[in-house]
């Protein structure tokens, strides 16, 4: 498994009620990936605590990016809401920790996304 | 013109100054363009302006003036800002004022309004977009409706030799769209030049977002120099692709990276961004690399213009009372879960009027709830929140957070109250002709 964040970056940003999340991949070959497992159903579960309405999501073939548009998430809008971070600017980073299958390609290691040992019990944090 | 430089000075009202000036200094533009007018704070400043008609317009408008103006006189730097929010005419004698003391004389400014519409937004009987609802029956809650306007009325103060351009509500995009406009001579239909600058003036509005500020995370995106952020500037082509760069030997990043974040943030459908100018379309747009930060933008379309503008419309929503108190070492979890209970309970037993309220333990649970990765954190900070109709009623909410210091779990500190009126936004779609804009120039 991995984290999103092994292969993306995300921005939040906000309009009235709304909040739009992009993920962008890191690398254009795991767009395709990306597309694939990268759900709206999955990212209205992972957001269904502060979501009231309904997630589309928008493809950008060309930027290798997707954008999700997850409709009454932001508790009325950034001006009425009482949410500590009522702009939901820290989204981006709730989106980054979705865990995902290995993509299938092989991909350059980094620390981020060092994979387990193969058996035994994961090392200590 | 070949290559239009323009530079962004400002993503938002409370912005660094000093990079407006290093890129007024060093940039080699020919427009310095400030985006300061958040959605609710022309609500706030139409209030200040009905108390005092000499107000309305932005606390620091006046500062960032005296900080740039020097060297946009000298590098012959034409000046576009909606920092006029409520009253750009008392907005543009205020920098003539600046101006005077800085012995620059000659200077010419252009206030543009009209985009106020309050009295036809009632008379028109137009109908809120979120409610379905007329924002006639908001009442003497409602304070303020303004329309978005285009580039328009900007290009026509280029005309007149505007060397200041001073708005209130204009699309943000719109602000950088005008001068391409004004320079290369595009057509108001011209839809594929006009959505390209407003991809780039999308990439432009919110200043350092695009040059590596909101993007860092240690170890994985890494942004050098964030403390002396650059601003950026794009290279405008006569076909409206560009590049977006920023002073050499600032700090931050342009990479293809950081220009796709900016570029989509805070948009919906990217094959319809909505401005009064264009139905700009970023779908088919190549971002590459083109040197050490430097990013050209290219492929970007767009399509007619919406039939209708949008207005935004302040209303007052009620009060906001907040109180917080900070739990930590062993148990401090359980004892910050007690403390919600408590409040929780008082809430209801000395009746505090709320149309919502909201519990939420910081470290925990108030961002998202279920993302906390388990572990026992070793500082928990409670935080309760509520509407109410009246000051004295939210005031409450505070008072019981407060009354855990010696009434509530151990060792409970830091507790603050807070609270303010809430100034709260809807928005309207209104016909075009509800918006008249005018502009008035003065000089010194």
């Amino acid at each position: 498994m991995i984290q999103l964040r092994d292969i993306a970056h995300s921005r939040t940003g906000d309009k009235g009620d709304h909040s739009n999340i992009s993920v962008i991949a890191h690398d254009p070959a795991d767009y395709p990936f990306l597309r694939d497992h990268l759900t709206a159903a999955l990212v209205a579960e992972t957001f269904a605590p502060v979501l009231a309405g309904r997630v589309e999501r928008y493809e950008l073939d060309s930027l290798g990016a997707l954008n999700f548009v997850l409709r009454h998430a932001l508790g009325g809008g950034v001006t009425v809401s009482l949410a500590l971070d009522a702009h939901g600017k820290c989204l981006a980073s709730a989106m980054l920790a979705i865990t995902l299958p290995d993509p299938p390609h092989p991909r350059a290691a980094s620390p981020a996304a060092a994979p387990p040992p193969p058996s035994g019990p994961a090392p200590a944090a | 013109m070949t290559i239009l430089r323009i530079g962004s000075g400002a993503g938002y009202s409370g912005d660094r100054i000093e990079p407006a000036v290093e890129l007024a200094e060093k940039g080699g533009i020919s427009y310095l363009v400030f985006e300061c007018l958040a959605e609710r704070t022309i609500a706030i400043a139409q209030e200040a302006r009905l108390a005092d008609p000499q107000a309305g317009y932005d606390p620091l408008l006046e500062a960032r003036m005296r900080a740039v103006l020097p060297a946009c006189r000298q590098n012959g730097i034409r000046i576009i800002s909606n920092m006029g929010a409520a009253n750009p005419e008392a907005a543009a004698r205020a920098v003539l004022g600046v101006a005077a003391e800085l012995g620059l004389p000659g200077l010419k400014v252009a206030a543009i309004s009209g985009d106020e519409m309050r009295a036809a937004l009632v008379a028109g009987g137009h109908v809120l977009t979120e409610t379905g609802r007329p924002a006639a029956e908001l009442g003497d809650r409602l304070v303020s409706a303004n329309a978005y306007l285009g580039a328009a009325p900007l290009v026509e103060a280029l005309a007149a030799g505007a060397d200041v351009v001073l708005t209130g509500r204009v699309a943000d995009p719109s602000l950088f769209l005008a001068p391409m406009i004004h320079e290369f001579g595009w057509a108001a239909d011209d839809w594929e030049r006009l959505g390209r600058g407003t991809i780039l003036g999308h990439l432009l509005e919110c200043a350092g977002q695009v040059t590596g500020g909101y993007f860092a995370d240690p170890g994985v995106k890494d942004v050098p120099g964030l403390a002396r952020l650059g601003f950026p500037l794009a290279e405008v082509d006569p076909d409206g692709n560009g590049t977006i760069t920023k002073v050499a030997g600032s700090g931050g990043i342009v990479t293809p990276a950081t220009v796709k974040e900016q570029l989509l943030y805070e948009v919906h459908d990217p094959a319809a961004y909505l401005t009064p100018d264009v139905t700009a379309d970023f779908t088919g747009l190549c971002v590459t690399a083109a040197g050490p930060d430097r990013v050209r933008i290219e492929g970007g379309t767009g399509r007619e213009r919406p039939a209708r503008l949008k207005a935004s419309v302040g209303y007052v929503a009620g009060w906001r009372g907040e109180g917080q108190i900070s739990y930590a070492g062993p148990n401090a979890l359980a004892r910050a879960e007690l403390a919600r209970e408590i409040v929780r309970e008082r809430l209801a037993l000395v009746g505090v009027q709320a149309e919502e309220l909201r519990f939420d333990l910081i470290g925990m649970d108030a961002i998202l709830p279920g993302m906390a990765a388990g572990g026992a954190p070793s500082e928990v900070r409670l935080r309760v929140a509520g509407r109410c109709a009246t000051a004295a009623e939210a005031a409450r909410i505070g008072n019981e957070v407060e009354a855990l210091y010696t009434n509530g779990p151990a060792s409970g500190g830091g507790a603050v109250k807070s609270g303010g009126r809430i100034v709260a936004m809807l928005s309207a779609l209104v016909p075009r002709e509800a918006a008249r804009p005018q502009m008035t120039m003065v000089t010194g």
